[in-house]
This record gives structure tokens, sequence and C-alpha cells, in this order.
């Protein structure tokens, strides 16, 4: 009997119709404490882009103190009502640049809750081999970089996956993505181990991912042309836009 | 998978942990090792060490794989048809093995974020699905969680040696402790010690101490 073809499709249909059952019904019951997760890793890399984040800080709650999210379209006009949580830059950046609807996050000044310090620009684009992305802070002058944070879903550990750690993108710290009036983002180089301290628009390359580099690049490039109105409308008017 | 013909243990009934029962937990911490005797599952051993504490969660999942895969399949192994035994062995390794990292995904992120790869790869880690087939095939569900829960222990045991050297002297650190800086001393990481070769040397050493030990010879 245990031999027969009948008893043995029915037994793998068994097998994978309770299997599945479990696994869906896992997956349901822990989506909410994952997407909590998921949620909290954006704000975590934010925040990280302007402050300093110590090991136990409440997240959620310097977050909510400091950050004011709002969206943009290309034209750099605010679209009102809607929730920056609710766009996936994953999907926008399948569309034409004009077209992408644009999150930003605005750092308020602590003393002054009127001023903005910082504004965050999450990014989006493709390194060698899959995804990447991250988010630019600017200072108040919408042209310095206080700092980076990038990601990625699958490049080289030990070479392109560099861009995810502090020492590469400690690089970016201070250059400027205007060259006077023009947008000139900042491009990584190749090879590594120059000096570009003096240059605002250059930062030292990774030597042996000189691909996910051009990604990094082209995604600069990219998403700050989307952002480039936005930028210039708020470069002479410091206060709050959104 | 060294043995096709599952090895059969208990013949009649007897209480769970009884002296033989207690073998099939002691015997895979030393002399039938997953790793060092039986030489299964190197791969993820040599990927998940470079720290003790990536090293402790990938044990911690093995662990629960192993014993509740044993459990079920031991559970089943009268009705499985016997054409189709892998495929299903398969399925209940996949399943345990997915739950295992949708809970780590809810309740441990960072971490989940290091290992989803290694525990994915859990479901092609010959332990499990070699234990599978040379003991739950054959053996009632007690002895077969012993069976599973041992090996899960002997492979974690290994790899928390492995890890703690390599932590040791490839970061100077032991679960992230700077135990050199604390102590007063510089020390600058030996950078081979994180490459997979760091690893291969510290089995093999593993395996040297542990031969000239308790006597092992290969048999032929």
């Amino acid at each position: 009997m245990r031999q027969s073809n009948l008893y043995i499709i029915l037994y793998a249909a068994a097998i994978t119709v309770v299997c599945g059952g479990l696994l869906a019904f896992a997956s349901q019951s822990l989506k909410p404490l994952q997407d909590a997760n998921v949620e909290l890793e954006r704000k975590h890399n934010i925040l990280a882009t302007v402050m300093e984040i110590k090991k136990g800080d409440d997240i959620n709650a310097l977050y909510a103190a400091n950050v004011k999210e709002g969206v943009v379209d290309f034209g750099g006009s605010v679209k009102e009502g809607m929730k920056a949580a609710d766009i996936d830059v994953s999907k926008e950046y399948k569309k034409k640049p004009e077209e992408r609807l644009l999150p930003i996050y605005e750092f308020k000044d602590p003393s002054d809750p009127s001023k903005v310090n910082n504004v965050v620009l999450p990014v989006y684009g493709f390194g060698l081999w899959k995804d990447i992305s991250g988010f630019i802070a600017l200072k108040s002058d919408m042209n310095t970089i206080q700092g980076v944070s990038l990601a990625h879903l699958g490049e080289t550990p030990g070479l392109g996956a560099r861009i995810s750690s502090e020492e590469i993108q400690d690089r970016y710290k201070g250059k400027s993505i205007f060259d006077a009036d023009v947008l000139a983002s900042v491009t990584m180089q190749k090879g590594e181990g120059n000096d570009y301290s003096n240059d605002p628009h250059k930062v030292d390359g990774m030597s042996g991912a000189t691909l996910t580099a051009k990604g990094v690049n082209n995604m600069f490039v990219d998403y700050l042309t989307c952002y480039k109105n936005y930028l210039k409308k708020n470069q002479q008017n410091l206060s709050l836009s959104l | 998978m060294s043995t096709a013909v599952a090895e059969v243990v208990e013949k009649k009934s007897e209480p769970l942990f009884s002296k033989k029962n207690k073998k099939l937990i002691t015997n895979p911490l030393d002399i039938d090792n997953p790793i060092t005797v039986q030489v299964l599952g190197i791969c993820s051993a040599l990927a998940v060490t470079t720290q003790m504490k990536p090293a402790l969660v990938m044990s911690i999942a093995l662990l629960v794989v192993t014993t509740s895969s044993n459990g079920i399949i031991s559970l089943l192994r009268n009705t499985i048809p016997s054409r189709i035994r892998i495929i299903v062995q398969l399925a209940i390794v996949s399943l345990w093995v997915i739950l295992v990292d949708q809970v780590l995904k809810a309740y441990s992120y960072e971490l989940w974020k290091q290992l989803s790869v290694y525990v994915g790869l859990i479901i092609t880690n010959c332990i499990v699905m070699g234990r599978l087939e040379a003991f739950a095939m054959g053996n009632k569900p007690g002895p077969s969680l012993l069976d599973g829960f041992g090996n899960g222990l002997g492979y974690g045991l290994i790899l928390l040696i492995v890890a703690f050297f390599r932590e040791l002297f490839g970061g100077g650190a032991i679960f992230g402790f700077k135990v050199f800086d604390a102590m007063g001393i510089h020390y600058t990481g030996n950078g081979i010690m994180l490459l997979p070769a760091g690893a291969c040397f510290i089995v093999g050493i593993v395996i040297w101490v542990q031969r000239s030990l308790n006597g092992y010879r290969e048999t032929h």
C-alpha cells in the first residue's frame, strides 16, 4: 500500500498543504513585528546620517522629536496630505525622474523649531549585482553633505559591500553637491588610497569595487537631479518648507 | 551521508534517559562529533565563526532544526513512502528552517540581517539530512529527539570553540568585548583568522587535539 502511486501522490499533497499552512500562519502572525523592525531600521538610518546614535537610544522618540516628514515632486513643490512612510522608493525609482514622488525628511533646529538644520534625502539605485539604497543628509545650505548612509541587497562581501561601512560613508562628509549653480554631485573615484580632501566633488574609491562605486555615483546623480528643484527653492529660504 | 541504512538502536521499550540513550547526546560531543568525526556541515562552520555571537545563534538555530526535524520525521517514519522519503525530509527541514528565519526576523532583526543567508543554508546542511536518514527513519521519536539534540550540541560546541579562537586572535575580542584592550595590551588583529582559511586551521587543530585525547582512529 505504501508504495502505490496514489498513496505517494496523496502523501506528498498532504505534506505540502500542512507545511504551507503552517508557514502562512507563521508569516502572518509575525508580520507586524517584522514590519516594525524594518520601520525602526529606516528611522535609524535616517537619524544616523545626521546624529550619533548610541546603543539603547529610543529611536522612535528621537525620530518623533527631530524629524518632519514630507513628500515633494520633481518640481520641488510639497505634496500635501502624503506621508513619506507610504512612499516605496524602490517602486518610485522605476518611474521616470519627472514622475517620481520624493520623500524628504527635515531635521528641526532644537532651539528654534521653525528652522531646518538638515534635510535628508532618500536615494535608490542599482549596484553591481542588486539594488542599492541610501540617505543623503545635507546641511541647511542645501549643498554641503552632513553625512550619508548606504545600504545594499547583495554586493560582494568585502568589496562592494563596504559601502555600508562607516569608513566609506565618512568619506562623503563635508563634500558639496553643487558647483556654483550647477549640480556636480559627488563622484567616487577609481582606485583607493588617494587624497581628495581638496576636491569638494570627489571621494576616494574602493579597491576592487569600481562597478559598485559606479552604481553609487549613478544613484547620486539620478536622485539629486530629482531633488534639484526642491533644493534650489529652499537654498535661499532656510525656514521650514513642510 | 555515510550510512545508507538506518542503524536501529532500540528493540524493546526502555526509559528515555537510559544509559544507551544518554550516549545519543554525549557521543556527538566527542567520539561521533558531526564536524570533527563525521565531517559534515563544514561550510557553515567556516562561514559563521568569525565572531562568537553569530556562531552562538547559528548553533541554537541548528539545534532547534535538527531536534525538531528528527522528532517529526521519526513520528512519520512508518508512513513515509520510501520512494519520496528524501523530498519529505527536505520539506520538513525547510519548514523548520523558514520558521527559525521568520522568528529571528521578528525578534532579533540585527542578527537576522547577518545570518539570514546562512540560516537558509541549514536546509542543505548535511548534519540535518544525515541524521534524518541515518537515525530518525529507523528509531522511535524519543531517541530521535535526543539524537538530533546531541548532534546539534556537538555542532554548536565545535562552532563555539572555533569562533572563540577566531574572534580572540582575529579581532582581539570575545562576544564583542575587547579582551586585550581591557588588559591594557595593544593587539593588532590577525587577518588570516577572519578568513575561511583561519577556520580550517582551527578545525584541524581541534580534530588533532580531540583524536590524541580519545585515541580515535579512522577505520577503513
